[in-house]
């Protein structure tokens, strides 16, 4: 089950960031999980949040360059070797990892991880086939 | 259709005649009637009844900008200021503005070449123009005007700026033409899809654009984008405004309209000639103006010239597309470089949309840095950092390849690059020489 990121450019400049954050927040958007990746120049900024057509309508009204990416969540045991034994079915199988970053918030006693697979369809088949629990856009939406 | 088709298309042989006999009445009435003139040919050792034919104009002093602003206000005027009816003045980034004056012959002059233009470009009697240059000091809007007065057409005189207003006449009324800078019809495109407007459904059919030097590569841009012809005009305030060449829709050169406008090719270091096809400097003698007749004015555009007839039937020369300018052209590190040059390759690399500027600036003891602010947009936009670096490292080796000198390039935020509804400011060059 693919989720949907949007994934945002910015320039590394003084309150972009707090641009954004203010920009969904006051629109009542919420963030559930996000990560920054920097150059020397720019970042991207790559948030989960519970509205995403309405927040990518309000960041490209707001001159945002702003797409959408399919990512997965998965569910990982909460515990020491948790993450190690999902990532191991990856490396096992062949499955690359573009980026992944973490939930903001737990998910009962899971905790929940977002990834970038570089083909995100063969990765989805590994996860199924392997049993590993991931995370729906409906259930992200009543987090 | 062609305006004044009787001297548009006169033979080569007449038109010398022609341009001989004007240049052997402009000599005497400038000598009379400008003292700044007098002396510049006295000192060249220019009588003012030795003209035999338009050749002596290689004997004739140059005149620059510098001679204008020194000049300031009336010093080049021939005609008297009750003779004036009208003025404009631009602004000057350095010094004095520059001011420049019309009798009432002068703008049936501007009306003449403005409707030329027009017909040129392939309006016909009876259609809408949208003149979206801005009315006032600047050129641009009143010389379309008188125009398309002359011409007959239906004026839409919306001035610049207010572009959510231009593209709602531009539904409401339909105007076939639009008249307006390069940049500033690609920036309407833009609002109009924030709109929600498709541009290639816009009323617009025929474009004029001018007043800032624009590529090829741009032109193709604009066409695709609005589905329209985009053609170019030429022209300074100094030699009339718009008005002094035009492309028609065979888009191959701009036809200068020699017979008032007589043009010369120089090599700006030397001020000699260059061979027929070769770049230089652009000179003109305005042969028939009272105001302010000029003797070989300095353009600082960079044009090259050809003079075999056209497929449209006119027979006077064509320059091409200014290629630069004599002062907008940056040296760095000994390479000469136009935005033009930078322009071209952002356009060729997939999504990329020219909206970008040149920074120029050198550190104590150190090289030019050449650095590129490129916006991104939505079209190449990428989530991962892999991906941006990619286009960014693309952008700086076409860039490197054309010019011969390095660069950096830096990705920004859409829209954070100065617009300007008048002429874009592309080179910001931080240098102290």
């Amino acid at each position: 089950m693919k989720i949907t990121q949007i994934s945002v450019f910015l320039e590394n400049r003084k309150g972009r960031l707090s641009d954004v954050c203010s920009l969904l927040g006051s629109n009542g958007v919420n963030i559930r999980a996000l990560t920054i990746a920097e150059t020397e120049s720019f970042g991207v900024l790559r948030i989960v949040v519970d509205k995403s057509d309405s927040a990518i309508k309000l960041l490209r009204e707001n001159q945002f360059v702003a797409n959408f990416t399919d990512v997965v969540a998965i569910e990982v045991p909460d515990q020491p070797g948790g993450l190690a034994s999902v990532l191991k079915v990856f490396a096992d199988n062949d499955v690359n990892i573009e980026y992944m970053y973490g939930f903001v918030e737990k998910f009962s006693d899971k905790a929940l991880l977002v990834m970038r697979f570089e083909d995100t369809d063969f990765a989805q088949q590994i996860l199924a086939k392997h049993n590993v629990p991931v995370v729906t856009e409906k259930e992200i939406e009543g987090l | 259709m062609i305006w004044k088709e009787d001297i548009e298309t006169l033979e080569p042989a007449a038109l010398k005649a022609l341009q001989g006999d004007y240049l052997k009445k402009l000599i005497p009435y400038i000598y009379e009637n400008c003292a700044v003139y007098k002396g510049k040919l006295d000192a060249a050792g220019v009588a003012p009844d030795s003209i035999s034919s338009i050749d002596d104009i290689k004997r004739l002093p140059f005149t620059t900008k510098e001679d204008m602003r020194d000049n300031y206000p009336y010093g080049l005027f021939a005609a008297p200021q009750d003779r004036i009816n009208e003025i404009h003045v631009s602004s000057g980034t350095t010094g004095n503005p520059t001011l420049v004056g019309y009798t009432k012959d002068d703008l049936g002059l501007w009306s003449d070449v403005m409707a030329r233009v027009l017909c040129c470009a392939g309006a016909v009697p009876g259609d809408t123009i949208q003149i979206a240059y801005g009315y006032g000091l600047f050129t641009g809007g009143l010389g379309f005007h008188y125009g398309a007065l002359e011409m007959g057409l239906r004026i839409i005189p919306t001035s610049s700026g207010q572009t959510a207003r231009q593209l709602k006449i531009m539904q409401d009324f339909k105007p076939r033409i639009i008249a307006c800078t390069p940049s500033y019809a690609l920036y309407m495109a833009e609002e109009a899809k924030e709109m929600g407007l498709d541009p290639t459904q816009g009323n617009w059919k025929i474009g004029i654009f001018g007043a800032e030097p624009w590529s090829d590569s741009m032109r193709d841009e604009i066409e695709s984008i609005w589905n329209m012809l985009a053609t170019d005009v030429y022209g300074l305030s100094e030699i009339i405004g718009p008005g002094v060449a035009q492309e028609c829709h065979h888009k191959d050169g701009l036809h200068i309209f020699s017979d008032v406008f007589y043009p010369e090719i120089i090599d700006p270091q030397t001020g000699e000639e260059v061979p027929e096809g070769a770049d230089g400097e652009l000179v003109i003698t305005t042969l028939t103006k009272q105001g302010i007749p000029l003797l070989r004015y300095r353009t600082r555009d960079i044009v090259s010239i050809r003079r075999e007839k056209c497929r449209c039937g006119r027979t006077s020369p064509r320059i091409s597309k200014i290629r630069g300018r004599t002062d907008d052209m940056i040296v760095v590190r000994g390479i000469n470089v136009f935005p033009s040059q930078i322009e071209h390759v952002l356009v060729g690399i997939e999504g990329t949309q020219p909206h970008y500027q040149i920074i120029v600036d050198r550190a104590a003891h150190k090289l030019d840095q050449v650095e590129v602010l490129v916006e991104v947009d939505q079209k190449f936009f990428s989530d991962e950092i892999k991906r941006l670096n990619e286009i960014r490292d693309q952008i700086r080796k076409e860039i490197q390849a054309v010019l011969s000198v390095g660069v950096k390039v830096t990705l920004v935020e859409p829209k954070t690059i100065e617009r300007s509804m008048g002429k874009s400011k592309r080179i910001v060059d931080k240098r102290t020489l």
